[in-house]
């Protein structure tokens, strides 16, 4: 059975500076039990799926469901049911402590004080922040910060839940925690769902059952991470690293070359191309070295769900 | 019910212990009060006013620390969540907007409270204001029910300062000092003549004042502008009305800021 159901959803908003087509035309099931990764890169249109998902806003167009209720009708049933947490965010009080602002929380979802307690405790003890319990908000690092939100969002028991960005802006410790706090708590449990959004392709093929993807607005692929892969298996990934920076606009004319990503770097240019013809590689370094490139780097990669991206969508993730 | 209280109890937690934990308010909240009080005590004094009318500055003073704990802790207090990100949680949990007004409300009147209580002793004190009351019971209520109609008042404006986004502050600013004029602050309201001083009373606070100098201070009847007991009723009627029209608005801000997206969310 499916928990969220997503039919032909625009959203549009009418800005100064115009029309903005946020989503277009999204259709999406998501089933019980199940960790949901929705991929895009910022502007894509993830928070306003989740925003429309959490009855936050109403679609433009068309409808979706969470456990069954429209969320543009049925918000009340809904909103006992669910819960989220963002990347970056600052909700709560700076003069309350992690234990009273997770506490205040808790208590707009109608959780009797002494069973908030002891989730609070619970919820401290796996993420390993009851050395914060008395410190006051206003005086946590950001990492601290979002354990705490984390734990909010997970206090209330919901049986879906959205995690918009989560490890935005965490160090590599941090998130690795929570990464791991959120695949175990569903593993724990049956028939709760998470739905993350991301831009960090490895969080969503570590994470994710199943991954849409989504560009501009439209969902452009749906799918476990290893049937996306599959799309792109007799093709590989390319990584070069040139210097000084070199005129590349030839490279889509080699035969074998799919797609390629450019960025900048110190002192030249990191490339990463998708082909599918190993012969071409000799093509691309001849091109390079009579340019007045120098190769610093060369790498033959196995696809990543960020080449699928690429492949779908010819542009990066981040 | 349980759960409407459980979200009351939830938000009024920050303001209580706000009020208790962080003890420079004393200063800001009651010393420079004071201060403004005591001008006008002495103006009264050497114009030579019946001195009752130091008793209306008092009684003034403490009055005004719940509009103003109303206008700036209530109804501009849905455009500061906004901004640091809370408002979205209050919307998408169960509970009712109305019980997170009215936690913040009674929140409100917690600080409120020690910092009117705090005027009242120190300004009684310092000016040696005598007071006779005729009959507590009904002060008692005028008081609580002003309090409700003003906080209802409150609530109303909530959202409407959210529509208006960052004109809140501009119209906060606008409700001050033109209310302390209206609501007769410092004076009997009747002053202002009959007509403009009914309209006035649209404010609670207006029409709470003059019930309570009636009260307080039996010598100023002659310059009452209703009987109290009037007066009561009116402020019933105006908690009810602000109370259902701050429902109203509230579904209304709700409603517009899902269908723009422009309330909820700070992006746009």
């Amino acid at each position: 059975m499916n928990s969220i159901e997503v039919k032909g959803v625009w959203r549009i908003f009418k800005t100064r500076e115009g029309i903005v087509e946020a989503l277009k035309d999204v259709n999406l099931e998501i089933r019980k039990g199940e960790l949901f990764g929705l991929l895009g890169p910022n502007g894509a249109g993830k928070t306003t799926l989740i925003r429309i998902l959490t009855t936050l806003l109403l679609p433009t167009r068309g409808k979706a469901y969470v456990l069954g209720y429209d969320t543009s009708t049925e918000e009340l049933k809904i909103r006992p049911l669910i819960n989220m947490v963002s990347g970056g965010e600052y909700s709560g009080y700076g003069l309350l402590t992690v234990k009273e602002n997770l506490w205040m929380f808790s208590q707009f979802y109608g959780i009797p004080g002494k069973i908030a307690k002891k989730r609070i405790y619970e919820f401290a003890e796996k993420l390993r922040f009851k050395d914060i319990l008395n410190k006051k908000v206003r005086n946590l690092s950001t990492g601290q910060r979002q354990k705490m939100n984390i734990a909010r969002g997970f206090l209330t028991d919901p049986k879906v839940i959205f995690l918009d960005e989560p490890t935005l802006g965490l160090d590599v410790e941090v998130a690795r925690e929570i990464r791991k706090f959120v695949k175990s708590w569903i593993m724990e449990r049956d028939n709760r769902t998470v739905v993350l959004t991301t831009h960090y392709m490895h969080e969503a093929e570590q994470l994710c059952d199943r991954v849409a993807i989504i560009n501009e607005g439209r969902i452009i692929a749906v799918d476990t991470v290893e049937n996306l892969k599959k799309r792109i298996s007799s093709e590989f990934s390319l990584v070069i690293k040139v210097s000084p920076k070199v005129d590349i606009s030839w490279i889509s004319s080699i035969d074998g070359v799919l797609k390629y990503l450019c960025s900048e770097e110190e002192n030249g240019i990191r490339l990463r191309i998708i082909m599918d013809k190993e012969e071409s590689i000799g093509d691309l370094v001849d091109g390079f070295i009579k340019r007045g490139g120098k190769i610093n780097y060369l790498n033959k990669e196995e696809p990543t769900l960020e080449d699928v991206f690429l492949k779908l969508t010819g542009r990066g993730l981040e | 019910m349980i759960k409407f209280l459980r979200a009351v109890k939830g938000r009024a937690y920050p303001r209580v212990i706000g009020a208790i934990r962080e003890p420079s308010w004393m200063f800001w909240e009651v010393f420079l009060p004071l201060l403004s009080i005591s001008a006008y005590v002495f103006v009264y004094r050497s114009l030579h006013a019946p001195p009752e009318f130091e008793g209306f500055v008092i009684l003034g003073g403490i009055m005004t620390a719940y509009w103003l704990n109303v206008l700036w802790g209530m109804a501009s207090q849905f455009y500061w969540e906004k901004e640091v990100g809370n408002l979205q949680y209050y919307i998408m949990a169960p509970a009712s907007l109305e019980s997170i007004l009215a936690g913040m409300a009674l929140g409100g009147m917690f600080g409120t409270t020690t910092r009117a209580v705090s005027v009242l002793i120190l300004g009684t004190l310092l000016f040696h204001v005598h007071m006779s009351l005729t009959s507590p019971l009904l002060l008692v209520a005028v008081f609580l029910i002003c309090l409700a109609a003003m906080y209802a008042m409150g609530m109303m404006f909530a959202s409407l300062f959210l529509l208006w986004g960052r004109e809140a502050w501009v119209l906060s600013s606008l409700f001050e000092e033109p209310i302390y004029f209206l609501s007769g602050q410092n004076f009997p309201v009747k002053a202002l003549g009959s007509s403009v001083a009914l309209a006035a009373s649209i404010i609670p606070l207006t029409l709470g004042l003059d019930a309570m100098r009636q009260l307080i201070f039996p010598s100023s009847i002659p310059y009452a502008l209703l009987n109290p007991y009037l007066e009561l009723i009116i402020l019933v009627v105006l908690t009810f009305l602000y109370f259902i029209l701050a429902r109203i608005f509230l579904k209304k801000m709700e409603k517009i800021g899902k269908t723009k997206g422009t309330i909820i969310t700070r992006w746009l």
